[in-house]
């Protein structure tokens, strides 16, 4: 790690440890926009990572961007920290700037397909997005939209839209955004970035807030472990209790190595196949990890007001979103099959 | 909170690159004619005439000094060897342990001697070891060893048992594992290693043919073996520290999840390009788990080359492979629609059968899962 990544790490760590607890969570599930935490991001310049600095932002890599959005993970922060990253990077691949504001992206599902056809000077935009995250709450949604043969990035603001309410089960917003928009031509660029390209920087977003998710989980479980006493004694000395922590703490190491392949494919090529495997193995460090963070912690972790759920909905929200298991684990395979047995090894596994 | 840090791992570069494409190169010739069955035996297979071919490419010891025969290579250049040759089912069983982790431990722990006599004949490939730490009442209670070296006059005479030792029959040496002190309290003190010459009279070795009809470990009986002081590895007493030591090295490497890696092989080969849905996932998941396991066993190399003690990260990267290795056939038997075959012409159920039968020791051989999870536990600050 280099110096500016340990700065940005702890500087985010201070962050969103700082504000992120269970009163800012609670009001979050609520649908309340924390206010207070956006202004401090903003501050931090953590709202605007990817962006020039000339042109007003952090001017991070894009690895560095992905060690604050772990952290945020880490810390639960109700906020579209990815998503506005995710915005920015597919705004500034078609040369459009940015609103100030959150930020967000559609479509955000493979099923749905928007169409753009000229109009006037401009454009109109049409069609349905699904469980677009933050929606109502972005100042703009960067929409990825064929035309005429090619890929343009088409700048919405959020008024010109209507937005049904929906939620991801970690109550993240997820909203279903109609458009039916007449756009000026200088609010859409032709991009090279395809839908393929989005969701595979979607699903490395994902997997690297897995990771985050996923070590507060284990965090969580490795103290109540030690404090919770039956039998006499901390249920941390009984051997059951000390494997199934061997085996969180095995898949949260899985989770953050396969999030350390999400974030070099993000920063370099993208390559799908990395970003698949990432994703798929992180999806299964969710599942898991999730499963034996709530047995460790028996039935108070399955009350609202313990703050386990906080990071265990998010991984069973994060391991569908931009792709699950089955459907990268699907492009992994088939590319092993087209490369058989001889060529699995050395075209794709050790290339 | 105690966290299981794997640091990025030390990045390819040129050199482990032209090594790689040179190391394939050599497969490419040298595997000619060997049968899947065969390379499924991937660490277990044993051909000393290969072993040689490696070290005349200098492909053993690479990482130990010039002056013990060795090549003064990064830990990753090892690493780019190893896993090729797993890859390819390279029959790299007769020099395996020696060059994993008795070289290392003599390197570490040896005298001058030792390191002069022993340390370039394995480089060599001339020089097999076998580990003789398992006993028939000391399995995964290593300290409850009842072997005993006694201190006579010029050396030790050693009287016990061994057991599970593999390929005890043909080792040049092995490196025992006993008890030298019988009047402490501390089970971990009083315990010693010895290079032990196979050779040496009142050394008994029985075979011991496994599950699946092979014959690859063994009983080693000691009747007052005399071994000469000079076959002391180490410090008297110290050996409990030196066999934890030695198993950082046994339980990191690809050695840990690409036991079953030619069985995946057989699977593409024979299921092709158009193989179902259900197939891609299963094999694409797989393939993701090799792929971040290898990145976390490279970050254990690299702890390993900054001399760092990795035996937490190395019991994950070995209970997490193992785990994988394990599964493989599991997954493979519900894609193909036959029977696991041990002598079938058809590659891939003789293969399979292979795998299945020698699944169950791969959690048992270097560590037991259960052990394993304690020692993660004991990472974690919960023992
Ligand atoms: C193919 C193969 C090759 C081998 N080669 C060698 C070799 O070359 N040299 C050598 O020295 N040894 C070798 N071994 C032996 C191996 O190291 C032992 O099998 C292993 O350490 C376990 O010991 P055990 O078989 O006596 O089982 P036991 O220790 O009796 O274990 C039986 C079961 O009890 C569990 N158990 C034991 N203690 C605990 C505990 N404290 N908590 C929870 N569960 C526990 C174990 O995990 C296991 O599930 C080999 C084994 C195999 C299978």
């Amino acid at each position: 790690m280099s110096e500016t990544t340990d700065l940005i790490h702890d500087m985010a760590e201070k962050l969103f440890g700082d504000m992120c607890d269970k009163n800012l969570l609670d009001e979050a599930e609520k649908g309340v926009w924390p206010k207070a935490l956006w202004s401090a991001m903003e501050e931090a310049g953590l709202t605007r990572a990817l962006t020039d600095e000339n042109a007003g932002g952090s001017g991070l890599s894009i690895g560095d961007a992905m060690v604050a959005t772990r952290v945020a993970a880490r810390h639960a922060a109700p906020a579209p920290i990815a998503e506005t990253m995710l915005a920015e990077w597919l705004a500034a691949s078609a040369g459009l700037s940015c609103p100030a504001g959150p930020l967000t992206v559609a479509p955000v599902l493979r099923t749905d397909k928007l169409s753009m056809a000229r109009e006037g000077n401009g454009w109109r935009l049409k069609g349905v997005a699904h469980r677009t995250p933050y929606a109502a709450n972005a100042a703009a949604i960067f929409v990825l939209v064929e035309a005429e043969g090619k890929n343009f990035v088409a700048r919405v603001g959020t008024s010109m839209t209507r937005i049904a309410p929906g939620h991801n089960v970690a109550r993240e917003p997820r909203e279903t955004v109609s458009f039916d928009c007449a756009l000026a031509s200088d609010d859409v660029a032709p991009t090279e970035i395809d839908a393929a390209r989005l969701r595979a920087f979607g699903a490395a977003m994902r997997t690297v807030q897995i990771a985050g998710a996923l070590s507060r989980a284990l965090d969580l479980s490795l103290q109540y472990v030690q404090e919770r006493v039956q039998f006499g004694k901390p249920i941390s000395k009984f051997q059951a209790i000390q494997h199934n922590m061997a085996m969180l703490a095995a898949h949260s190491a899985a989770a953050n190595a396969a999030a350390d392949i999400a974030s070099e494919a993000a920063e370099t090529d993208l390559d799908p196949i990395k970003i698949g495997v990432a994703k798929t193995r992180a999806g299964e460090a969710a599942s898991v990890g999730a499963a034996l963070a709530h047995a460790a912690h028996g039935a108070i972790g399955f009350t609202h007001d313990h703050t386990l759920h906080f990071s265990t909905k998010r991984l069973w929200s994060w391991r569908d979103e931009f792709g699950k298991e089955s459907e990268w684990s699907a492009l992994v395979g088939r590319a092993g099959l087209n490369a058989g047995g001889a060529g699995v090894w050395r075209k794709i596994i050790a290339q | 909170m105690a966290h299981l840090n794997f640091a990025p791992p030390p990045p390819f570069n040129e050199t482990t690159e032209k090594l790689r494409a040179d190391v394939r190169a050599f497969l490419d010739r040298e595997l000619v004619g060997m049968t899947p069955a065969e390379r499924a035996r991937s660490w277990s297979g044993r051909d000393v005439a290969f072993s040689r071919k490696m070290a005349d490419r200098g492909w053993i010891g690479m990482t130990w000094p010039k002056k013990y025969g060795g090549h003064e290579r990064s830990a990753l250049e090892r690493y780019v060897v190893l896993e090729e040759m797993l890859a390819a089912g390279a029959p790299v069983g007769a020099h395996w342990i020696a060059d994993r982790q008795s070289g290392p431990s003599i390197l570490k722990f040896g005298t001058e001697e030792q390191r002069q006599t022993i340390v370039p004949r394995i480089a060599k490939g001339e020089c097999f070891f076998c580990i003789g730490m398992s006993e028939p009442n000391s399995g995964s209670d290593l300290a409850a060893t009842r072997t005993r070296a006694k201190k006579v006059d010029g050396g030790f005479l050693v009287n016990g048992q061994k057991i599970w030792t593999s390929g005890a029959h043909v080792s040049h040496y092995m490196i025992l594992f006993c008890r030298t002190d019988t009047t402490g309290e501390d089970r971990h003190a009083g315990v010693s290693q010895f290079i032990v010459d196979m050779k040496t009279p009142g050394i008994v070795i029985r075979p011991i043919v496994d599950l699946s009809g092979e014959h690859h470990f063994n009983e080693v009986f000691f009747e007052d073996v005399f071994i000469p002081e000079g076959a002391l590895l180490g410090q008297l007493g110290d050996g409990w520290k030196q066999v934890t030591n030695e198993l950082s090295f046994e339980r990191s490497g690809p050695d840990r999840f690409l036991s079953t890696f030619t069985l995946l092989v057989e699977t593409l080969n024979a299921l092709g390009p158009d193989a179902n849905e259900r197939a891609a996932i299963a094999l694409g998941r797989v393939t993701s788990h090799l792929m971040v396991l290898r990145r976390m066993s490279r970050s254990v190399a690299g702890m390993l080359q900054r001399g760092e003690d990795p035996a937490v990260q190395a019991s994950v990267v070995k209970e997490l492979g193992t785990t994988l290795e394990q599964e493989i056939p599991e997954i493979v038997r519900m894609l193909v629609d036959a029977e696991p075959d041990y002598g079938a012409d058809n590659p891939l159920v003789a293969v399979l059968a292979h795998n299945m039968m020698h699944a169950p020791s791969f959690s048992l051989r270097g560590g037991t899962r259960e052990i394993l999870r304690g020692i993660i536990a004991r990472g974690l600050g919960l023992r």
